[in-house]
């Protein structure tokens, strides 16, 4: 198919001309240097603030990073699947329990929390692709607040986190299709017959955020890729690309890109919930799942171009843009029409009992937008912009509704285009996946960042690039290098929130909270020995912790600090223990005393003149 | 000689004039209102501490920035120097002064109803005398909290005198100390009884004469 050669002729004409050059090979010019005209655009002064938040994923950091938005500045990490020393995370009982055995996570789409298909400013949800979790922060302190996995039933939470209008669920698709329940042994040459999909619901608690496994929907052995909710006319659906549909179990890179087209799910996630109400749904591993084939209404699926990526919905809710990233053309879907095949039954098959509506009913154009299309993004004011891998650029289409001489030529959409450093991932404009988003930058994620910073050996950072879109032409402002490996990112108004700054004394209701010298100290029963302890500028009360080798030491530390920024860390020498505890929080560390002798403990977040001083012992006798 | 003491005491014998009762009237609702008023503010800025952190001296209470907040960041720096902690109830002054406000008040009501020249120099006076070892009071509480420094602290400094009006350096401090409006309130009071008065022997000068 034609597609197919605009790639293969792109690639060689590529290795045609890296070959046929010398040192300054034509391409490698000073277009991939930026303009120091620009540079007060996104320069935020020292003690100036940023206009947003731009909280991006770390990949298989297993962390959230927020850095601001225009400086790029990264301002704090969020530790969520892995420990992170710097913040006590992962050392402390809670956060442990909460990690569970895991000691990473792979973070790919965060998602903001919305009321009325807008950002509240609630929560944060980000998916673990590696070990089927779903965590939640609060952005009231920016701390984790709960994991939820592994999920049942669900094996490589990549398609997620996509939350619904009103934050009712947030929505996960499996990528790996595996033997369910989880656990059973298949040999994957049944690849075909043994192994299934899943897309879950996870239903939030409207008031605390609480989440839980609400209901599931089976679907065939596909890998499902990304997907986004719907909002206004596509209110209740929700949508996913998947690649692999030719349920091939060896050798994906070959045997899944055979096929001209993939298929979306086009999941009508009220209907998926309602059908759980009604009963129509059985229970595996304690979960509802619903059985699409035997449960009408709830999944249909649609032909996409081939190994597709980003599918995305745009403010209106009516356009859907779904990228193949082996072809140069980003489709639009009207969901308009895919409303109206379904409701003709306007299908072309079916696939293990479920409808495939007909591509040709619903499909609006197919924009030519260059090579490797992942991802589309939206500015709010009629233009979408779509990630090119294999080109390393955005493009700038016009959304439709288009004219009839825009229809005969979609090339004449396409209104702009700039190249990026290197290899572009997701992009994200801040408010892209609500009803009204803040058009005024975008941040390309690169894969690559090869060559544009001092050399740092082999390890090299991710490189993200800020584009200004408030203009006609796309604009870049500003790049800077990230935590491996940012894929997707949330951009948030630094004023739509209102974070604490140290938890009121009156709102700790740890029952082993101690706030005065007087109520600490240090009690035993049999080899456990629990200390309550205070931390403040310059003392731990008690700074004597006397315990026999083998005993089971749990030291509950309050830091009765209300003052911002006033942070103490509890570090035990030679005991791989660091607790770090923000003003007015209490924190228990739990640990067996091992050798005897005597260790040091002392405070690990430099807090005072007397910062050095604020330390104590663990005397371990024989 | 014998004349005027008599003229004198004639004037103090006078009841005061109905302007001089609503001066006074509106010197002791002034005086109440004062005594709820926060009168001194004690504030305390640094290169970290850019908000500042601020002491409210009210007539019964201290108040603390940042809801309260501020007294114990105050006294946890205090303890580096050795300073003892700033506490409420180490001010007997404030068990005493709504107290005294409240006679005095009642003092100045008497002198509305019933007043004389005589009862609101004996007002006026004793209220100066009042003010002023009331100033006195909290300008040594404020020496005593700059001189009784422990000697185990763990940074020495000279024993310092905190402002009582103005700024001044301390460390990496700027104190500042300023009256608030319920200084001005019980200012405005004794201003009100000099108006009183004035007022009350004006007219009785005029009689005189
Ligand atoms: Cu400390």
């Amino acid at each position: 198919m034609s597609t197919r050669h605009h790639l293969v002729a792109g690639s060689a004409l590529a290795l045609a001309l890296a070959a046929t050059a010398g040192c300054n090979p034509p391409g490698s010019s000073k277009a991939t240097q930026g303009d120091a005209s620009v540079a007060s655009q996104s320069y935020v002064a020292p003690g100036a603030k940023d206009e947003y938040y731009l909280f991006y994923s770390g990949g298989h950091s297993g962390q959230v990073y927020v850095a601001g938005l225009p400086s790029m500045r990264h301002i704090s990490t969020i530790p969520v699947f892995a420990p992170y020393p710097a913040t006590g995370y992962g050392f402390d009982e809670e956060s442990k329990a909460m990690m569970g055995r895991f000691t990473w996570g792979d973070v790919h789409h965060p998602g903001l929390s919305q009321t009325g298909g807008k950002y509240d400013g609630r929560w944060l949800f980000v998916n673990d692709n590696a070990n089927n979790r779903i965590a939640r922060v609060d952005l009231r302190d920016f701390k984790t607040r709960q994991i939820l996995g592994p999920i049942p039933n669900s094996s490589g939470n990549h398609g997620s986190s996509f939350v619904t209008e009103n934050s009712e669920y947030v929505l996960v698709a499996t990528r790996f299709s595996v033997p369910l329940p989880k656990g059973r042994y298949a040999d994957p040459a049944n690849y075909q017959t043994e192994f299934n999909g899943m897309v879950s619901g996870i239903r939030v608690d409207p008031k605390t955020g609480e989440m839980s496994v609400g209901w599931q929907v089976l679907t065939p052995p596909f890998n499902w890729d990304l997907g986004s909710t719907g909002k206004g006319p596509s209110s209740g659906w929700a949508f996913w690309t998947s690649y692999n549909s030719e349920m091939a179990h060896e050798t994906l890179e070959a045997t899944s890109t055979q096929g001209e087209r993939d298929y979306a799910a086009i999941v009508n996630w009220r209907a998926a919930e309602q059908a759980v109400k009604d009963g129509k749904a059985t229970m595996m591993d304690g979960v509802p799942v619903i059985d699409p084939a035997k449960v009408p209404g709830v999944l249909y699926f649609l032909a996409v171009p081939k190994s597709p990526h980003g599918i995305d919905t745009d403010p209106s809710g009516r356009w859907i843009a779904a990228s193949g990233k082996l072809q140069p053309v980003t489709s639009v879907f009207d969901f308009e029409k895919i409303q109206k095949a379904i409701a003709s039954k306007t299908f072309e098959g079916e696939v293990r009992g479920i409808p495939v509506i007909k591509h040709d009913a619903v499909i609006e154009g197919e924009v030519p937008v260059g090579l490797g299309p992942l991802h589309t993004q939206y500015d709010g004011k009629g233009n979408a912009y779509t990630s090119l891998y294999v080109e390393s650029a955005v493009a700038k289409w016009s959304l439709p509704p288009w004219n009839d001489a825009q229809k005969k030529d979609l090339n004449s959409i396409v209104l702009d285009k700039i190249p990026v450093q290197f290899n572009i991932g997701h992009l994200v404009i801040g408010g892209s996946d609500t009803k009204e988003p803040y058009g005024k930058y975008l941040v390309a994620m690169n894969k690559l960042s090869k060559g544009r910073h001092v050399s740092v050996g082999p390890s090299q950072p991710e490189s993200s690039q800020l584009i200004d879109i408030s203009g006609k032409k796309m604009q870049m402002l500003y790049e800077a290098y990230t935590e491996p490996e940012p894929h997707f990112a949330q951009i948030l108004k630094a004023d739509a929130i209102a974070p604490i700054e140290v938890y009121p004394k009156a709102e700790n209701t740890n029952p082993n909270a101690v706030w005065d010298a007087s109520q600490a100290g240090i009690t035993r029963s049999g080899n456990k020995v629990e200390v309550k302890m205070v931390a403040i500028r310059s003392r731990f009360i008690p700074d004597k912790i006397e315990v026999k080798a083998g005993d089971e030491v749990t030291i509950h530390v309050t830091n009765v600090e209300q003052t911002t920024d006033m942070i103490h860390g509890l570090g035990i020498i030679e005991h791989d223990m660091n607790v770090v505890i923000d003003p007015g929080e209490t924190k228990t560390a739990k640990f067996v005393a091992g050798k005897p002798g005597v260790y040091a403990f002392y405070c690990t977040n430099f807090c005072s003149a007397l910062h050095q001083e604020m330390q104590g012992y663990l005397a371990v006798k024989p | 000689m014998n004349a005027r003491i008599v003229s004198m005491n004639r004037l103090l014998d006078r009841p005061l004039s109905m302007p001089g009762r609503l001066l006074l009237l509106v010197g002791v609702v002034l005086l109440v209102v004062g005594a709820t008023l926060p009168l001194w503010r004690i504030s305390l800025v640094a290169p970290q501490y850019e908000e500042g952190l601020t002491l409210d001296m009210y007539t019964y209470r201290i108040a603390a920035g940042n809801n309260g907040q501020d007294l114990a960041e105050i006294n946890t720096l205090n303890h580096y120097i050795g300073m003892k902690p700033i506490a409420e109830a180490d001010f007997l002054e404030m068990k005493v002064l709504p107290f005294a406000i409240g006679v005095f008040a009642l003092f100045g009501l008497r002198a509305v109803v019933v007043g004389r020249v005589m009862s609101l120099v004996d007002l006026g006076v004793s209220f100066l005398y009042f003010g002023a070892f009331s100033l006195g009071s909290f300008a040594y509480r404020l020496y005593s909290y700059g001189h009784q420094l422990s000697p185990h602290a763990p940074m020495k400094i000279t024993p310092f005198m905190p402002v009582v009006i103005g700024s001044q350096q301390i460390a990496n401090f700027v104190q500042t100390s300023l009256p608030l409006a319920g200084t001005f309130c019980m200012g405005a009071f004794l201003v009100l009884v000099c108006a009183a008065l004035w007022h009350s022997v004006r007219g009785a000068g005029r009689e005189v004469a």
